[in-house]
């Protein structure tokens, strides 16, 4: 653990795959940077990996202040242990407030294993973060300025506060879609920053056989507009409704839970508690109750149109626009509609 | 190939079904009503504890499964009875309350190194009241060993060495280690056995001390349970040498500032009758407020 550092930075980790950066880091950024500022401190990256100084330009244009590159031939390959030896050593030698990390598989392996080195808090799958003072009742004392790192838990059915006041780095794992990307822009500058780590071979201690990438079909997160069906669709045959209310508004097709479950689509096109959060500019719910496992995963929606028989369907309490009826007849003709354009 | 036996360790967790939350959950401000909740062994620990299973019915060793909870706990270590577990033991003790995940795999890792040997140490890959899948990671950690995380497939075990496939986010990868090792299981690595009736006929009396303290007789009882090796151990932090300033309270970074229940906001849409005017209508003001292109 380190002491409570108020000039410290605000730091992301960066991950890629083979010299390819994931977006969740691009998105962290962005909120980083807010945080950053409020803070009045810099947002910098931290980028542990082989031969990947080419990245510091994308992450400069999302706006970085500092990029720490630790360029080691041993961090080529993620293994847990490497990679967080590589990351308590920098946090011990600079002393960050706030370390962010991507809530994707590899994030969600490599910061419980940091904390736990660092003896510090870590808060996992972070919806929301913000900076607030906090009013310890026990102690009667107010921390200022602290990172309030808000979640789910509970199967979605409470959102917590968590707090780290006193072992530092204040640290979380955010979810993947959840913190809108900033806007790229070429014209900014950022200090690069060359970092050395003492890995050993010792640290490395899985043998890597073989890692297959699969192509994921479809990036839901990046839809500005998705249109899903539940499991009101019936059958797959009619679920194509959903994919051709999706081509004519330039959007993307997903499923609920319950929709995959009976296999009218894939699991890459789940959106919900178990599979993808969005947050896009319009969210079509077609035979979908509104169930939390799946309003978890959409109600951050800007516009959400919910199209269903049921009146009392739980959906049409988040929506913005409710369509009572039958989605057979209702989809054919909004196409119609969309295509004329009025 | 050389045979060796392997010796398991399953660290399980009891957890309310956040599953069942219905609208019989539900209070009547739209908060959820947890008591009505049932307590259930997490699904995942399943996985975990059936890995453990086929391991010692393919390479013979052991399984021992530990939890840390109230007594009543205890659930879940029979259900591990029932199903082929050798040994199950209960961390209690108020001064583990309202540990976060860091506490928590301080005392698990004080519990498992009080073991006299272990070769593998198997979780479920996250609990469904928190989510977090941090405890396996932070306990493997705290044991110095590695950790296999996301487990899919166990693909090889033999001469100390194990080989797994394990889940990448868009992919997967084979990964090879050293015994000991950690691993957090998957729900699609196995289909957990069900419970034997003669083990269930057997396990079912099995009780922990602190279970049979409010009953009258409760020494005798302790003693003849003991006797017929139905007695489920129970260890507090001092039988695990743990710190104190890691425990609890004191030994969890992570305070809870607020917690909200999620309520569905009511009513506020605007409703669109289903006709080609009504639709219309509808289009026509995504494109005003430029939602729609």
């Amino acid at each position: 653990m380190i002491e409570v550092n108020r000039t410290g930075e605000v730091w992301v980790f960066a991950e890629q795959q083979n010299g390819e950066l994931n977006e969740v880091s691009l998105e962290l950024l962005g909120r980083g940077r807010q945080l950053a500022e409020k803070l009045s401190v810099k947002v910098a990256v931290v980028l542990p990996g082989h031969q990947v100084g080419s990245l510091a330009e994308e992450l400069t244009a999302y706006g970085a202040d500092k990029i720490y590159i630790m360029d080691d031939p041993l961090l080529a390959e993620y293994q847990t242990n490497s990679y967080a030896r590589a990351l308590c050593e920098l946090i011990t030698r600079h002393k960050p407030q706030i370390v962010l990390y991507g809530a994707t598989p590899l994030g969600r392996d490599l910061a419980p294993r940091i904390a736990s080195t660092m003896k510090a808090g870590l808060t996992a799958d972070c919806t929301d973060l913000q900076i607030e003072d906090f009013f310890d009742p026990s102690s009667k004392k107010t921390h200022r300025n602290l990172l309030q790192q808000i979640r789910p838990a509970f199967g979605g059915n409470i959102i917590a506060t968590i707090v780290n006041y006193d072992r530092w780095p204040q640290m979380a794992t955010v979810r993947e879609g959840v913190m809108p990307m900033p806007e790229r822009n070429g014209q900014l500058k950022a200090e690069v920053v060359t970092e050395t780590v003492s890995i050993t071979p010792d640290e490395l201690p899985l043998k890597i056989l073989d890692r297959h990438y699969g192509q994921k079909r479809v990036n839901l997160k990046a839809s500005r507009i998705i249109v899903a069906g539940g499991a009101g669709l019936g059958s797959r045959d009619s679920f194509q409704l959903v994919w051709d209310l999706a081509n004519a508004l330039g959007g993307a097709p997903a499923g609920s839970r319950a929709a995959v479950d009976l296999g009218f689509i894939d699991h890459d096109y789940q959106i919900g508690q178990t599979g993808t959060t969005v947050r896009p500019a319009l969210y079509i719910a077609v035979g979908i109750s509104g169930a939390i496992q799946h309003t978890a995963g959409m109600s951050e929606s800007a516009r959400i149109v919910a199209i269903n028989n049921d009146p009392d369907a739980p959906i049409f309490q988040i929506a913005h626009y409710g369509i009572t009826g039958d989605f057979s007849d209702i989809i054919p003709r909004l196409i119609k509609a969309i295509r004329t354009k009025c | 190939m050389r045979y060796m036996p392997y010796d398991c360790v399953v660290l399980i967790k009891q957890v309310p079904d956040t599953k069942a939350v219905t609208s019989r959950a539900m209070n009547d401000d739209g908060t959820v009503n947890r008591a009505v909740l049932p307590a259930i062994f997490n699904p995942e620990d399943l996985n975990a504890l059936e890995l453990a299973l086929w391991i010692r019915q393919n390479h013979s060793g052991t399984v021992t499964v530990i939890t840390m909870g109230l007594p009543r706990a205890c659930d879940v270590l029979r259900e591990s009875l029932y199903r082929g577990a050798d040994r199950a033991i209960l961390i209690t003790d108020r001064r583990a309350a309202a540990s976060d995940t860091l506490a928590t795999s301080y005392i698990l890792s004080c519990a498992v190194k009080k073991l006299e040997s272990y070769d593998l140490v198997l979780c479920g890959r996250q609990a469904i009241d928190g989510d977090t899948a941090q405890v396996g990671p932070q306990t493997a950690e705290k044991l110095g060993i590695p950790q296999l995380t996301y487990v899919e497939e166990l693909l090889e075990l033999n001469d100390g060495r194990i080989t797994v496939r394990r889940g990448i986010g868009s992919g997967w990868e084979k990964v090879q280690a050293e015994l000991p090792v950690l691993l957090t299981v998957m729900d699609s690595a196995n289909t957990p056995r069900p419970a034997g009736a003669r083990r269930i006929m057997k396990y079912k009396k099995a009780r922990s001390p602190s279970e049979l303290k409010k009953e009258d007789n409760a020494e005798e009882k302790t003693a003849a349970l003991r006797k017929k090796g139905l007695l489920i151990e129970e260890w507090n932090l001092d039988d695990i040498k743990a710190d104190l300033t890691w425990c609890g309270r004191n030994g969890s970074p992570t305070k809870v500032n607020r917690i909200q229940s999620v309520i569905l906001t009511a009513g506020g849409h605007k409703k669109i009758e289903p006709t080609d005017n009504g639709l219309h209508e509808l289009v026509h003001e995504l494109i005003e407020d430029h939602t729609i292109g």
